[in-house]
């Protein structure tokens, strides 16, 4: 079996499996009781707290526990939007972000904001003279993605919050989703003000994610109730699943450092064996790109039955993002590089972790070659 | 020292077979629901399959659920959700003064929206009164929720006498079922009932997972947008092992009903004869004539809250003061206001015990024991 799908969902550490069941089991109390094992819960949280604040160079206080990304994607732009509302309500954020941010983005053009959607070039990156242009007196949050979960590209998100920093009335928010634990980002450096993370893209479980807020930024409340997450996040707290995303995200950045310089082989090899076949446009570029998403079109050919065809011999690619792929709709990151209909309507998303290997690309390049094959039989 | 747990509406210890059943989704059938690939396809089939059991629990159809991030996001979605989409219809909101803060916080918010919320009064037994409920409807009234059992004192209401009332009403009926659910039958049709929150974790299940079922006339708009999940109600990628979790929970706790209402039923009495033998002062709190088995909650009179859960809490006794999200904070419990005002002494002296698996009538006992041993300490008899 090859799993080439790390951006869809991320198969968990057996480590961060054992430690889910060790606090469910063990110390499954509720961290806001008083007794014991009340106690006892809500130390792991606090641990878990502070061993990520830590790994991501913020305090613990800054760290809010969500349900997921969604969730934290939706909490940032509704929360920013509603709380400065009295300072404006222009949102600036790109044509290529997660659903989680675009459709928050339409909820508050429903409530009578007004957003931006800055264009990409054809490498999938923001242009910041663009940004510089967009912004004006009433804009209260900029909200840009580090890296794209469909074709792999990076932001400038440092240039971006240094930016911003001449605009203090500004918040900046950053979608790290498919960043964290593969492309380095320094909170502070780049001076972002919420930043977004998810457990399941990281051999974490699904079900828990973080939202960075810098201390000083005011947030008005997704979920309201017993005041959990120094009252920002009600919801008893989802304890056995975020110690388990502590270690994940622990064990993430450690095989970052191990293995980051092989991964970049893995995917500079794949790179250059799906350019020398034929029908194959890669679309996802060298530079400014993540080492783990590589994005190619079939050259119009069908890629749902691509992926169908390379499911049967255990091998798993997407069409596109999960979250969008039982649409039949064009790659709108795609569209929005300038690609064309047919090139966009094709594409196939090659994602990795740190648990793919050189071994496997020979095989899984074969199987390609053959797939298409047969798709152009079928077509002819 | 054996610790014995009765904070079991706090929350619950993570059944076993439930865990068991979670780890295989974890580890290798990890793949995303939304894609079209086996892992994918493994993951959507569970959910289905997880679906139609939670579904089939409360005689709902399977379109009819919505699986949430737990009990608090549920009674938000229930709440906020029906009163921004049918805004068109009215403004007016009915619940009750002794809602769990998740219904409770979300109605002040939508207060602060413009919404007119009517917060229904409890008599001291903790019941709220049909003809309040009667007298409150008016036209313009969108959404009652109240609550099916309380968390602290564990009063059930007249759910399906108000289901009946608000039936041929525009206003839909959405209950809080999170202490009521896998204790109490519940079938939606025959109670009328048009939305429902529950959380896994308070039935042996798992944290950071729960459903609402939403009857498929309701409208209601999406807190969380993104993906098109949860048929574009509750975008985001879907907790696959929590569901899988909570269905097996609910598997459970639906073999075990009757079972366990009578293990509660016997555990409450057992605690009570060792009170009544002792001879120390107690009042119960909450009619009992209509309470979930599991929930017992006593004043002591001339001791303090504080000092009762610290000495319990050292004889290695876990109980609570009312509900866990309450119990940081210093203000009384609201329920307990609610039932007999700002003035009784027995906002002040009342311990929540509630019982779950794992409770035998020893520990019960035992943990009565300690109980009167502590109220003779602190009330110096």
């Amino acid at each position: 079996m090859i799993y080439l799908d790390n951006s869809a969902t991320t198969k968990p550490f057996p480590e961060v499996v054992d430690s889910f069941v060790t606090v469910a089991t063990k110390y499954f109390g509720n961290p806001s009781s008083l007794h014991e094992l009340g106690m006892k819960a809500e130390q792991l949280l606090t641990q878990s707290r502070e061993q990520i604040a830590k790994s991501l160079g913020v305090k613990p206080s800054e760290i809010i526990f969500t349900s997921g990304g969604t969730e934290a994607n939706n909490f940032a732009i509704k929360g920013v939007a509603l709380t400065y509302r009295h300072r404006g309500n222009h949102i600036i954020t790109t044509a290529i972000e997660h659903p989680s941010i675009t459709e928050p983005c339409r909820q508050l053009e429903e409530l009578g904001f007004d957003v931006s959607y800055l264009s990409v070039d054809k490498t999938g990156r923001v242009n910041i003279d663009e940004l510089v242009k967009t912004i004006r007196d009433d804009t209260i949050l900029v909200s840009i993605m580090h890296v794209n979960n469909e074709i792999g590209s990076i932001q400038p998100i440092e240039e971006i919050g240094q930016l911003l920093t001449q605009y203090p009335k500004i918040l900046f928010h950053v979608d790290h989703v498919q960043g964290i634990g593969k492309v380095p980002l320094q909170f502070h450096k780049a001076h972002i003000d919420l930043c977004t993370m998810s457990a399941h893209k990281f051999h974490g479980l699904r079900g828990a994610g973080i939202l960075y807020v810098r201390d000083g930024v005011r947030l008005s409340p997704l979920l309201a109730g017993g005041g959990q997450e120094m009252q920002r996040r009600s919801g008893t707290e989802n304890v056995a699943a975020i110690v388990a995303m502590a270690k994940a995200l622990r064990m993430s950045l450690e095989k970052y450092r191990e293995r980051i310089a092989y991964l970049w082989d893995v995917k500079k090899t794949w790179i250059r064996e799906l350019q020398a076949i034929p029908d194959i446009q890669v679309n996802t570029p060298l530079e400014h790109s993540a080492p783990h998403i590589i994005n190619f079109s079939l050259n119009g050919l069908k890629s749902e039955v691509f992926v169908h065809e390379l499911a049967k011999q255990d091998i798993f690619v997407s069409t596109t993002s999960a979250c969008s792929s039982k649409k039949k709709a064009p790659s709108k990151t795609l569209l929005a590089m300038g690609a064309d209909q047919k090139r966009a309507e094709s594409a196939v998303r090659v994602s990795l972790s740190f648990e793919n290997t050189l071994e496997e690309i020979p095989i899984a390049i074969r199987a390609m070659k053959e797939a298409i094959q047969k798709l152009q039989e079928v077509t002819r | 020292m054996e610790r014995i747990y009765l904070d079991h509406a706090a929350t619950s210890p993570t059944h076993r077979d439930v865990v068991e059943r979670m780890v295989p989704f974890m580890t290798e059938v990890f793949g995303n629901p939304s894609s079209i690939h086996f892992f994918g396809r493994q993951s959507r089939q569970a959910i289905d399959e997880a679906r139609a059991v939670v579904a089939n629990s409360i005689g709902a159809k399977e379109t009819e659920i919505i699986f949430t991030s737990g009990g608090t996001e549920a009674d938000n979605f229930a709440l906020a959700g029906t009163a921004m989409a049918n805004r068109n219809k009215g403004n007016h909101i009915i619940t009750t003064s002794i809602e769990h803060h998740a219904v409770l916080h979300t109605c002040h918010y939508l207060e602060r929206q413009g919404f007119d919320v009517t917060y229904l009064p409890v008599d001291e037994q903790g019941n709220v009164s049909l003809d309040d409920v009667k007298a409150a409807l008016r036209d313009e009234t969108i959404l009652v929720s109240i609550m099916f059992g309380n968390n602290e004192v564990g009063v059930l209401q007249p759910i399906k006498a108000i289901g009946e009332l608000v039936k041929d009403h525009q206003a839909y009926f959405h209950t809080d079922a999170v202490q009521a659910y896998g204790l109490v039958p519940i079938d939606v049709n025959d109670y009328h009932i048009d939305l429902l929150s529950v959380s896994a974790h308070k039935i042996n299940g798992p944290k950071g997972v729960g459903f609402l079922y939403a009857r498929e006339t309701v409208k209601l708009s999406p807190r969380l947008y993104g993906g098109e999940q949860e048929r574009k109600r509750r975008a985001g990628t879907e907790n696959v092992a929590g569901i899988v979790g909570l269905a097996k929970a609910v598997e459970i706790a639906q073999q075990t009903m009757s079972e366990k209402q009578m293990m509660y039923r016997e555990l409450k009495e057992t605690m009570l004869s060792v009170f009544d033998e002792s001879g120390i002062s107690y009042f119960v709190n909450g009619n009992q004539n209509a309470c979930l088995p599991h929930i017992l909650n006593v004043a002591f009179p001339g001791t303090n809250v504080e000092s009762m859960l610290v000495n319990l809490d050292l004889a290695g006794i876990a109980a609570s003061s009312g509900s866990a999200c309450t119990a940081g904070s210093v203000d009384p419990s609201h329920v307990l206001v609610a039932m007999l005002g700002k003035e009784s002494e027995r906002i002040r002296s009342s311990i929540r015990f509630s019982f779950g698996l794992g409770n035998t009538v020893e520990q019960v006992k035992k943990a009565a024991y300690e109980t009167v041993q502590i109220v003779r300490r602190l009330t110096n008899r």
